[in-house]
């Protein structure tokens, strides 16, 4: 029992020594507090810069999966509730719009020199973000089920039709294909990835018009429905917790996900060896004879908020460089969990998807300050197209009229 | 009671109907007449890992000295609530000019958000409140009539439904009708068709909403009948049965009569939060089929990246509008018996 004790002992003390070797990152005192979506990608960051915490750095963490919707109102008090937001292309943009957080030039200037150029999140020549992952959407098939039915991997939409009714011909499967179709802000980001893929522009250029109502859109909602003709008839209740689960149940051939979810579908859990064996994650589509991706490219990265002070700000800043160090990308099996833009990450199979989307020259997620509103028109006015209740015509003049409003409501538009 | 006393006695729940009620609803009813100020955008190189491109954002000086010259924004009457996302009055005379007939106009109201949510917030409301307060009724009479070893277990097992926080209890039902679920898979056995799923079809996704809406209300119905029905005089009922009454005629003749305010505090509850029915549309992923006023605020609050607030506070007074019209014939019948009493 003694020595069981002792045992125990030694080991707090090893414990406790670990932690105090990691707490160096080289902060004299302040508060660190993070608000950051819930994924286990963003828990090895935050997890990373939590180390960072010392009698002298205090340090707190929220992640959630609301938390768009909480960082406007908990950033613009004084001070703010939380030093660093952790974002995305689309998100980040309430936070500029209402001047929540801060440039980062100085910073990055005094700490930031192990930081790649291409993580460096500049709007109108300020650093206004780090970034430390990218995300897209993109193609995962079932080679084996291609291979049964004689099919080359699908390089564009036009294939993509081709293989599934192949599939279903064959008897293979009823509903070959699924996207992330859910009848919120899912919905819209299909809509915005086939549109990009059709070369379409969103605005007039250089105003907040709308300019969605157009042959591109036309044809954009076309294969949109094609698409979903091979897709379950509850496909306007498909998010990524939906389709994960089909797809490890060997129920799905070819589907369009986030890159994050690749790893989850690529390891053994929930699903079987068949399945994971023939799961391969390929580029984004191309459609109607273009060359762009119908994609669109993510990054998360951090900022500092405004509201808070000098001292709180750097250390914000040097617990989320802990957080994002290589260090964290070489732990554990933290390399898989992203596409780290970190010079210490090694692509594996799960990344493959959005390499090959980023490298086929696939457009980043526009960071309009208008964007937001324009999305929220698409997935509103999509369904009843999808459900074959009106015409492309009438849905894509319903999107800018839905948009105008509340464009109008927010003074884009006057 | 003195008017004194009576004051003392009501004062806190008043000061805190009025602190957490009455302010924020003014507060609400304010912010829907006003929009953003104009925002003051201009053109910036905006640098990504990807690619740098020009871009355009808010500048943030100048909206700030907007702002702090006119916090609430700019006035706009009652532009918010005429506008397509509300009341839509231009696009409703639209409508009808160019329409040639009533069943095509109302094809286009359908079209219009807040009409096509209103027309399920009506429905709903419509279906639910009559069917949860005959129902309610029907097991509270069933129960009453249980031996008294059983009714303990019956009462509690019959108020589960009401007892299950409302989105559980519709995320449970959703799962269980879909097309692997039991349910689902047994509708699709029984009538022998693969196709079958009750999420993607318009009018089953209705009809799965107020069944649920039944289901889930019933029990709170069913309760204040039970304990009205521990009230009704025996001395009638038996003068009723000696005269020779059926069950039947007992229950028509004696028991509905004497439960009649009970029904008008039922109606009235129940057309309130049907009127606001939300969850079950959030549960059942059912809002590419059927919207209903609340979830509209909710999508204006939390649908995406940009908060409308002075949308939100529109439709959150029309639904209050709404609701005041729905009650009005049953609180006209109340005030007219009150009157009647005080005479």
């Amino acid at each position: 029992m003694n020595k069981m004790k002792t045992l125990a002992a030694g080991a707090a003390i090893t414990i406790g020594v670990a932690t105090a070797a990691h707490a160096d990152c080289g902060i004299a005192g302040g508060n660190v507090s993070v608000l950051a979506n819930d994924f286990p990608a963003l828990h090895a960051v935050v997890g990373k810069a939590e180390e960072c915490a010392s009698s002298t750095v205090t340090f707190s963490k929220n992640h959630t999966t609301e938390h768009r919707d909480i960082q406007v109102a908990a950033m613009t008090a004084n001070p703010s509730e939380y030093t660093t937001a952790i974002v995305a292309n689309s998100s980040v943009v309430p936070l500029l719009n209402g001047g929540l957080i801060r440039p980062l030039d100085d910073l990055v200037t005094k700490h930031g020199q192990d930081l790649k150029k291409n993580q460096l999140i500049t709007i109108d020549g300020k650093i206004m973000a780090i970034a430390f992952m990218a995300n897209a959407q993109h193609l995962v098939v079932r080679k084996d089920i291609l291979d049964e039915v004689g099919l080359d991997i699908p390089e564009t939409y036009e294939d993509v039709l081709a293989a599934a009714e192949a599939i279903e011909a064959a008897g293979v499967m009823e509903h070959p294909f699924a996207m992330l179709t859910m009848s919120d802000w899912n919905l819209g980001e299909e809509f915005v990835n086939m549109y990009l893929g059709h070369g379409g522009e969103f605005f007039k250029p250089g105003t907040a018009e709308p300019a969605v109502n157009n042959e591109k859109g036309i044809a954009t909602l076309n294969m949109l429905k094609a698409l979903v003709e091979y897709s379950n008839p509850d496909f306007l209740t498909y998010n990524t917790g939906v389709v994960a689960p089909i797809w490890e149940s060997g129920n799905l051939a070819m589907a369009q996900m986030w890159g994050s979810s690749m790893g989850q579908l690529l390891d053994n859990e929930g699903s079987s060896a068949e399945v994971v064996s023939g799961t391969l994650p390929v580029g984004a589509m191309t459609v109607a004879g273009g060359t762009t991706p119908a994609s669109s490219l993510w990054w998360d990265g951090f900022t500092i908020a405004a509201n808070i002070s000098d001292e709180d700000a750097e250390a914000t800043f040097l617990a989320m460089l802990n957080g994002i160090s290589n260090e964290m990308v070489m732990e554990g099996d933290n390399n898989d969990r992203a596409v780290w833009l970190m010079d210490a990450y090694k692509p594996g199979i799960a990344a493959a998807g959005i390499a090959a989307t980023a490298a086929a020259g696939a457009e980043p997620y526009p960071m309009l300050p208008y964007m937001g509103l324009l999305h929220g028109a698409f997935f509103a006015e999509l369904p009843d197209f999808l459900q074959g209740n009106e015409s492309a015509e009438q849905t894509l003049a319903d999107i800018e009229a839905a948009y105008i409003t509340s464009a109008k409501e927010k003074g884009f538009l006057q | 009671m003195k008017h004194k006393t009576f004051f003392w006695f009501i004062m806190p729940s008043l000061a805190a109907m009025l602190l957490f009620i009455a302010m924020p609803l003014v507060s609400v009813a304010i912010q829907s007449l006003f929009v953003e100020h104009d925002q003051v955008l201009v053109e910036v190189e905006n640098c990504t890992p990807f690619k740098c491109e020009s871009s355009v954002a808010v500048d943030q000086e100048a909206t700030a000295a907007l702002r702090e010259e006119r916090p609430l924004g700019q006035f706009n009457a009652l532009g918010t609530y005429t506008n397509r996302s509300h009341l839509a009055f231009a696009e409703v005379r639209e409508a009808w000019n160019a329409s040639g007939s009533l069943y095509d106009f109302g094809a286009q109201l359908m079209n219009l958000p807040f009409y096509k949510a209103l027309a399920f917030t009506i429905t709903y409301t419509a279906v639910v409140t009559p069917f949860v307060i005959v129902l309610g009724l029907a097991i509270a009479l069933g129960v009453n009539a249980l031996p008294q070893l059983v009714k303990g277990p019956t009462i509690f097992c019959s108020l589960l439904p009401m007892i299950v926080t409302p989105l559980i209890g519709s995320l449970i039902l959703f799962w269980m009708v879909d097309a692997d679920g039991i349910l689902g898979a047994a509708l699709q056995r029984i009538f022998d068709d693969d196709q079958l799923s009750l999420k993607a079809s318009h009018s089953l996704t209705w009809i799965m909403l107020i069944v649920y809406g039944i289901w889930h209300s019933a029990p709170f119905s069913f309760i204040v009948f039970y304990a009205g029905l521990q009230t009704v005089p025996q001395e009638t009922l038996e003068a009723a049965q000696i005269d020779g009454a059926t069950r039947w005629q007992r229950v028509r003749y004696v028991v509905v009569p004497y439960m009649t305010p009970l029904v008008v505090f039922i109606t009235l509850m129940q057309l309130m939060d049907n009127f606001r029915v939300f969850e079950p549309i959030v549960g059942f992923s059912a809002s590419a089929k059927a919207t209903s006023l609340s979830w509209i605020i909710f999508n204006d609050l939390r649908g995406g990246d940009i908060q409308l607030f002075g949308s939100a506070a529109a439709t959150s007074l029309l639904t209050i509008l709404g609701v005041i019209v729905l009650l009005m014939p049953v609180l006209i019948r109340t005030w007219q018996e009150f009157g009647r009493k005080v005479v």
